[in-house]
């Protein structure tokens, strides 16, 4: 929780900033809009932080979440009782994909940004081989439920998003946590003190892809089919988990902060909408978040060093 | 060092992630990557585009007007205000090579075009070999492909050219050797015989627009979503809608690109109903994200205004079902089958328009239930011209209803 401290802070000052410009922010109902639309990015940030935390990256997310949508679109062709088995059949897409991911960085050994990056142009060519740039079919209204409507005022995407939430943090404060954030730190002396080191990092790119079909299932709720559903979200995971003080390379940061990343990012965009600033300043932001956080990491003010109590193990 | 290693690692892969993410694909055309430099952006109209040439933008309204030449109920066939050109120096006697360079297939609009063309060449026993390459959105690739079109022993090309100043050389080398035939987008020489294109986006902008400015109370704030900018076949659609706006009593309270993705779309639309409270009017450059649009004032609980949007299945569906008051130009898909019918005119020695303009209609609420096809795809469009061609509607991805 404390580690989340910071980015909590900043997340207030910008949720302020957009009531400030729009007060319709302060009544439940524009909140909860705010929410709904945070969800899928969220929910990828938590998968992508299982991922970081262990010292990897997941770069294919944003076309795992493109092929999902089209998958789903050409399976379900507006069939209502297709959507409950195409969404089983989403989840263990996103399962078997961070399988793979995983298995190939830990047993062969081939680095995670080119595992992922490959993942991402091997699924981004069959998505537009499959579909040739235009997606057939349609979702049923009950797929679509998941991202457009919702329990009384409350959206589904939101409950869903907490339900996420809080496993996210259980799974984090559970003995799998633990050991995914010392694989991260130190992956041989994790090994050598007896942490499955693999199948901790298999389970996480797993977590990732599961992330990334519950993501998908959100998304392509929420605007329909599009091929270009998922453009740029592993970008935007990163930098939210990033922004929540994760460290690139693993062993430090919470799951809570990155996920207060995301919301963050979700508002800064809100906040840069509001007053006016065109959406392609997005990827600008999100560059230099990304530089500066990581610089920002890098560099130790003097201060830093002052030890602090219980500092051994600064991740734990 | 492992940190250090895992930062550069990262940045290098979003490079490269960012570098092979597809640019969203325009309306009818593949974009070109444009640096986004917006003006205009939170209120107004903004400067005028670059791209807007005032005497073409009359030359294409005053054309709505007129009459076209040709067969009823064939508008692929009919032209406007035709100037014809001689193609005596052209004839030969059949079978015919025709051979077609092609921008791309990256988006929905090509897709059916492709498919309506591929049917048209079937209908023709006299073309006993059709060669299409796709150049894949890529002006380089189209380049090489017009050269290597010439060695194939064609006896007409057809190109529909990627961008319009880059491909010209490669058009103009090719006029020499063999009768040319532009369509979609234009070049700039007129060595081909015949360029053909619907009457244009200064047509499609204004007939948008102008809806609005009947159907919104004056004072009306309206939302213009746009696909991206510093694409010529888009920015003559915002230019020509700009200038009706500008000449009307409506409050243009946005400008916004939403890169033809529908969620954007969806938070664009939502953004603005909660800063303005109410949107009276929402103006599309393209129907790819209207049922988006739609959707944002429906999650919302709110009435959804006057609309415009394009000639989709899953607009008109929208358009029906929630009895919406909107209108959709178009940039008909017909325009595949022309080409076709041009060479075929051309190697016969008949004469055909130096520039043929197809007539654009635009569905009214009037015409929806014809175009309305509930059996096919969602991203199917309905002016085609396609639904008497062999193979409908199985091979443009429809039921048989």
């Amino acid at each position: 929780m404390k580690r989340a401290l910071p980015i909590l802070a900043v997340l207030v000052v910008l949720l302020a900033a957009i009531a400030f410009v729009n007060p319709f922010f302060l009544e439940p109902a524009g909140f909860l809009a705010f929410a709904k639309r945070a969800a899928p990015l969220v929910i990828l940030a938590a998968g992508q932080y299982f991922v970081i935390v262990s010292g990897e990256f997941d770069l294919s997310v944003g076309s795992l979440v493109t092929a999902e949508v089209v998958i789903a679109a050409r399976l379900i062709d507006g069939e209502e009782p297709a959507t409950w088995p195409v969404i089983a059949l989403l989840i263990v897409i996103g399962l078997l994909v961070g399988l793979v991911n995983g298995v190939v960085t830990t047993k062969l050994r081939v680095p995670s940004f080119i595992v992922t990056l490959g993942m991402l142009l091997v699924l981004s060519g069959a998505v537009f081989l499959w579909s040739g740039g235009a997606p057939r079919g349609a979702l049923s209204e009950g797929f679509r439920a998941f991202g457009r409507g919702g329990l009384g005022p409350v959206p589904w995407s939101v409950l869903i998003l907490l339900a996420v939430g809080a496993a996210a943090i259980w799974l984090m404060r559970a003995d799998f946590g633990k050991t995914l954030m010392v694989a991260g730190d130190n992956e041989r002396a994790a090994a050598l003190s007896g942490v499955r080191v693999h199948r901790v990092k298999i389970f996480a790119f797993m977590l990732s892809g599961l992330a990334a079909a519950v993501t998908a299932i959100l998304l392509g709720g929420f605007a329909g089919v599009s091929a270009q559903v998922g453009q740029g979200l592993e970008f935007s995971a990163i930098t939210a988990v990033v922004l929540g003080g994760v460290v690139l390379g693993g062993g430090r940061g919470s799951v809570l902060a990155a996920m207060a990343g995301a919301f963050t990012l979700e508002a800064l965009f809100t906040l840069l909408n509001l007053y006016g600033i065109s959406g392609a300043l997005e990827f600008t932001v999100q560059g230099v978040i990304i530089i500066v956080a990581v610089a920002a990491g890098a560099v130790r003010l003097p201060w830093k060093f002052t030890p602090r109590k219980g500092d051994a193990h600064a991740a734990s | 060092m492992p940190r250090r290693k895992a930062t550069v690692a990262v940045f290098a892969a979003l490079a490269l992630a960012g570098c092979t993410t597809d640019k969203p694909p325009a309306a009818q055309s593949s974009a070109p990557a444009a640096s986004t430099d917006q003006t205009g952006q939170g209120s107004g109209t903004g400067t005028q585009s670059k791209f807007f040439v005032q005497a073409d933008f009359d030359a294409q309204l005053a054309m709505r007007s007129q009459t076209p030449q040709g067969p009823d109920g064939k508008p692929w066939e009919q032209a406007i205000t035709p100037q014809m050109t001689d193609t005596k120096t052209f004839k030969k006697d059949g079978p015919y090579h025709l051979c077609f360079s092609n921008a791309a297939v990256n988006n929905p609009w090509r897709q059916v075009g492709w498919k309506t063309m591929q049917a048209e060449v079937g209908l023709h026993k006299e073309i006993t070999e059709f060669t299409a390459l796709d150049a894949e959105g890529k002006d380089d690739k189209q380049i090489s492909d017009i050269a290597e079109l010439q060695a194939k022993g064609c006896d007409a090309l057809i190109v529909s050219p990627n961008t319009t100043a880059t491909l010209t050389p490669a058009v103009k080398g090719a006029c020499g050797k063999v009768p040319v035939i532009v369509f979609d987008r234009g070049v700039e020489t007129d060595c081909p015989v015949t360029f053909i294109k619907p009457i244009g986006g200064y047509l499609y902008g204004a007939d948008a627009a102008d809806f609005l400015v009947e159907k919104v109370p004056d004072g009306g704030k309206v939302l213009a979503l746009r696909i991206s900018p510093g694409v010529d076949v888009l920015e003559t659609r915002w230019s020509a809608a700009k200038t009706v706006f500008d000449k009307s009593r409506l409050q243009v309270v946005g400008v916004e690109f939403t890169d033809g993705d529908a969620a954007k779309t969806k938070s664009i639309v939502n953004d603005y109903i909660q800063r303005y409270g109410k949107i009276d009017g929402v103006w599309m450059d393209s129907g790819g994200t209207a049922v988006a649009a739609v959707e944002a004032f429906e999650d919302a609980g709110l009435p959804v205004p006057p609309v415009t949007g394009e000639d989709q299945q899953d607009f008109l569906q929208k358009w029906k079902d929630a009895k919406l008051t909107a209108i959709a130009p178009t940039y008909p898909t017909y325009q595949w089958r022309t080409p076709i019918i041009a060479a075929l005119k051309i190697l016969k020695g008949e004469e055909v328009p130096k520039v043929w303009n197809l007539p654009q209609p635009k569905i009214t609420e009037e015409t929806l239930p014809t175009y309305l096809q509930p059996n096919m795809p969602p991203l199917h469009y309905a002016l085609c011209g396609c639904e008497d061609l062999p193979g409908f509607p199985e091979n443009w991805g429809g039921k048989k209803s």
